[in-house]
């Protein structure tokens, strides 16, 4: 039994992190955001020459071969810098859902380009009323003679202003709700009849309104056999709510720790704050949240390794990334209103990064279902069955 | 990044929980349970002499001594299959408290007049520590003792006494001196409860039922050979057990088996024509619960791995403290909850059998009771100040 990282995971962990601490502070954030592209490219850039573009993806593309523990190694320092870049949309989501498919011709055209920095990508699955319920499709594929003619809306896409390019969710049979009508398709945000609409998150990550008109896709263009989307997506879920889940923990972690110091620092009634037992005790509360936190992401971690080697069948894990995020959800949520509340006026400026990792926070918690949602699919697996 | 066992501990969880399964049977349960009529002492005595005879009765000690010899993990398999298994830990004060005390600090004498009597289950020991104006704050005591020749004149009250009523001896810390610093000048004694001036006085619960006491001294003679280690120095000496009191107290395996219990009750109890289990608010309510205790049971887990990789425990050890006393409470309030009024019925002519949910009852007592845990043991707003201080340095 051990709750370390390997020697290759500290390796990239520890690179991650000293790109945050040396080359990613708040101002230079601050400047990325406000820049036309809102991402910078030239970081994209060495993101890919430093590997960490590589980590998921097999080898036999050009990958790194690493985990869902390689991912959250990375996520969690990317958190402590809330860095920007697309890493979540394009490296855990879209190619997480692009390595898990089976259509290998696709593979081997695009997995190359994502690591080597030229795609970025984004996976278009909401719909205006479709909120955390993926299987709520009317985005329509209609076959056609080489392949199938996309229509309908997909909304607060993320990282839809700068991908160039998305997996879209679209239903080829069945009813609105129907599960096993949905398919999922590789579509350019060049091809014709495609319009994106982007807008800023309050997070200050991209995000459009995704438009598709009679929009022409390729058979070859198809990730699994039809109707098969939902299955894709499931497959793959693990990894992305760990890979956010481990983000948020970087987030939770910084701010707690900035809280701390911020209290031993700020002088009040002629003495700091930190000596207010108060204080003191709602302190100790978020560390703790921080820890419960911890210790359900590594839970997470421990039970993927164990169904990737084959020891245990994937329902326990199933189980554990609903838990996982709904703790993410509920300590983040604390930790994040205790650390303005703490900080006082300061913490309600623009100009402190406080705020900004907070919103960070309520994002991630937005992403893929909300707390209450994945609680609910927790009860459904733990009460129901 | 893993949590797995050898091959060599998981022959050794399968050993043990073959023997909990042979030897806590049925009757042994019910014994312990007091449904039976049985008196608590007697039971938990019989069942701790069968630990005795088989060598288990103290993991936590060294070998030498009459322990195991055990790894750190194998101590933690079997700290867990007890649990799971639903079976009472021993009475700690003397195996867990006054023994690594006695071990650690006392002369050959002491070892050999002790150490014996607490393994095979002959002594029953209590323990001397809160008084009327000494709780949270301990150093506060005031219950004296006074060198005079060859022994020590103890005088003073101790309070929240467990089972002194059923106790041979006493372990108490005492004021020697007044020192500089209020901990300088308090002594570690060991008293025997028959000894004259000695009075237990009982105190009844909350949940109806007599565990607590009083425990007076009038004049107390107390022989000096009975001292731990230097006088003065008893601070020291309590301060050094408390980290492990702590860490057994997340007690996760057995909160995992109450919730499995809560889940079966939560399937058999009706309201409206459907179990409350398939009340959406209900389980809410234990996701709550059953979430905390699946992290909890990593942080556990991560802190034994530390244990095991030689560190020591922790401040992190209030955590597991505060953490697993507080899902303890929440799985018996929503017990309670589930038992409805009929929770509420005391025990009478009429049988539970015909009042129906047989675990009202249970969950009432284990629900008044259990809010003693965020209180023993250095209550939670303490072990909050320890992590403040020690982990946090604010």
């Amino acid at each position: 039994m051990n709750f370390e990282f390997s020697e290759e995971q500290t390796m990239i962990k520890d690179s991650v992190s000293r790109f945050v601490r040396e080359q990613y502070d708040f101002d230079t954030r601050r400047g990325i955001i406000e820049s036309d592209d809102g991402i910078s490219r030239e970081f994209w850039s060495m993101f890919a020459e430093l590997g960490w573009l590589s980590v998921p993806f097999a080898e036999e593309y050009g990958g790194f071969g690493g985990t869902v523990i390689d991912i959250a190694a990375v996520m969690e320092e990317m958190g402590k810098g809330i860095v920007i870049e697309p890493y979540v949309s394009t490296v855990v989501v879209f190619g997480g859902l692009l390595s898990a498919s089976t259509n290998s011709a696709l593979k081997e055209a695009v997995i190359p380009s994502i690591i080597e920095g030229a795609c970025l990508g984004s996976f278009a699955y909401m719909e205006p009323q479709s909120r955390y319920e993926m299987s709520d499709v009317s985005t329509t594929a209609t076959a056609s003679s080489d392949g199938y003619t996309l229509n309908g809306v997909k909304t607060v896409v993320a990282n839809g202003g700068t991908a160039n390019r998305f997996i879209v969710s679209a239903r080829t049979s069945g009813d609105q709700f129907d599960r096993s009508g949905i398919s999922l398709f590789l579509v350019d945000s060049t091809a014709p009849g495609v319009e994106v609409k982007a807008y800023k998150m309050m997070d200050g990550q991209s995000a459009a309104t995704l438009t598709l008109t009679d929009v022409a896709v390729d058979q070859s263009h198809l990730l699994n056999s039809v109707g098969e989307g939902m299955d894709l997506i499931e497959q793959v879920m693990p990894q992305i709510l760990i890979g956010l889940s481990a983000e948020a923990l970087g987030i939770m972690a910084t701010l707690n720790t900035l809280t701390v110091d911020y209290s031993k620092t700020r002088q009040q009634f002629g003495t700091p704050i930190s000596s207010f037992q108060v204080l003191q005790h709602r302190m100790v509360d978020t560390f703790m949240a921080c820890e419960q936190s911890k210790s359900m992401l590594y839970r997470g971690l421990c039970e993927s390794k164990s169904v990737s080697e084959g020891e245990t069948d994937g329902s326990a894990l199933a189980k554990t990334v609903h838990a996982l995020k709904a703790t993410v959800a509920r300590y983040g949520k604390t930790i994040g209103e205790e650390a303005i509340q703490l900080h006082g006026g300061i913490g309600m400026t623009d100009e402190l990064n406080i705020g900004h990792y907070v919103k960070r926070l309520m994002m991630i918690n937005t992403a893929f279902g909300d707390g209450d949602y994945h609680q609910k699919k927790f009860n459904q697996i733990s009460y129901m069955s | 990044m893993d949590i797995k066992f050898s091959a060599e501990d998981i022959a050794f969880r399968d050993e043990v929980r073959a023997f909990f399964v042979k030897e806590y049977d049925a009757t042994v349960a019910e014994q312990l349970s007091g449904s039976a009529g049985t008196d608590y002492k007697s039971a938990i005595v019989s069942w701790q002499k069968k630990l005795y005879s088989k060598g288990w009765i103290a993991p936590g000690w060294p070998k030498e001594y009459g322990g195991t010899g055990w790894t750190s993990t194998q101590k933690f398999i079997y700290e867990t299959e007890r649990g799971l298994a639903g079976i009472p830990d021993v009475v700690p004060f003397g195996l867990k408290m006054v023994a690594p005390v006695i071990y650690t600090f006392g002369t050959e004498e002491q070892k050999a007049r002790f150490l014996p009597r607490i393994l095979n289950s002959e002594d029953w020991w209590c323990q001397g520590y809160s008084e009327p104006g000494a709780g949270s704050d301990l150093a506060a005591l005031s219950t004296s003792a006074d060198y005079a020749g060859d022994n020590y004149i103890v005088n003073g009250r101790k309070i929240w006494t467990t089972f002194a009523q059923y106790a041979d001896w006493i372990f108490c810390l005492v004021r020697t001196s007044k020192g500089i610093r209020r901990q300088e000048g308090i002594s570690f004694l060991l008293i025997d409860m028959n000894t004259p001036g000695i009075t237990v006085k009982p105190i009844v619960t909350i949940d109806g039922k007599h565990s607590l006491n009083e425990v007076l001294f009038e004049d107390v003679a107390v022989p000096t050979e009975n001292l731990i280690g230097e006088q003065d120095k008893g601070w020291t000496y309590a301060k050094a057990l408390l980290a492990h009191e702590r860490t057994g107290m997340a007690e996760v395996a057995d909160s995992k088996r109450m919730l499995d219990g809560l889940k079966q009750r939560a399937t058999a109890e009706i309201n409206g024509g459907k179990p409350m289990i398939e009340d959406p608010v209900f389980q809410m309510r234990m996701s709550d619960i059953e979430m905390e205790l699946m992290a909890l049971e990593y942080t556990e887990l991560r802190v034994f791995a530390s244990m095991a990789a030689g560190g020591m425990p922790g401040p992190e050890s209030s955590l597991l403290k505060i953490k697993g006393t507080e899902i303890s409470q929440a799985i018996h309030e929503l017990q309670l909850q589930l038992a409805a009024s009929y929770g509420g019925a005391l025990p009478s002519e009429l049988s539970s059998d015909e009042l129906g949910h047989d675990f009202a009852a249970e969950a009432r007592g284990k629900y008044m009771y259990g809010r003693a845990a965020t209180i023993y043991g250095g209550s939670n707003e303490v072990q909050r100040n320890v992590i403040a201080k020690a982990v946090l340095g604010l």
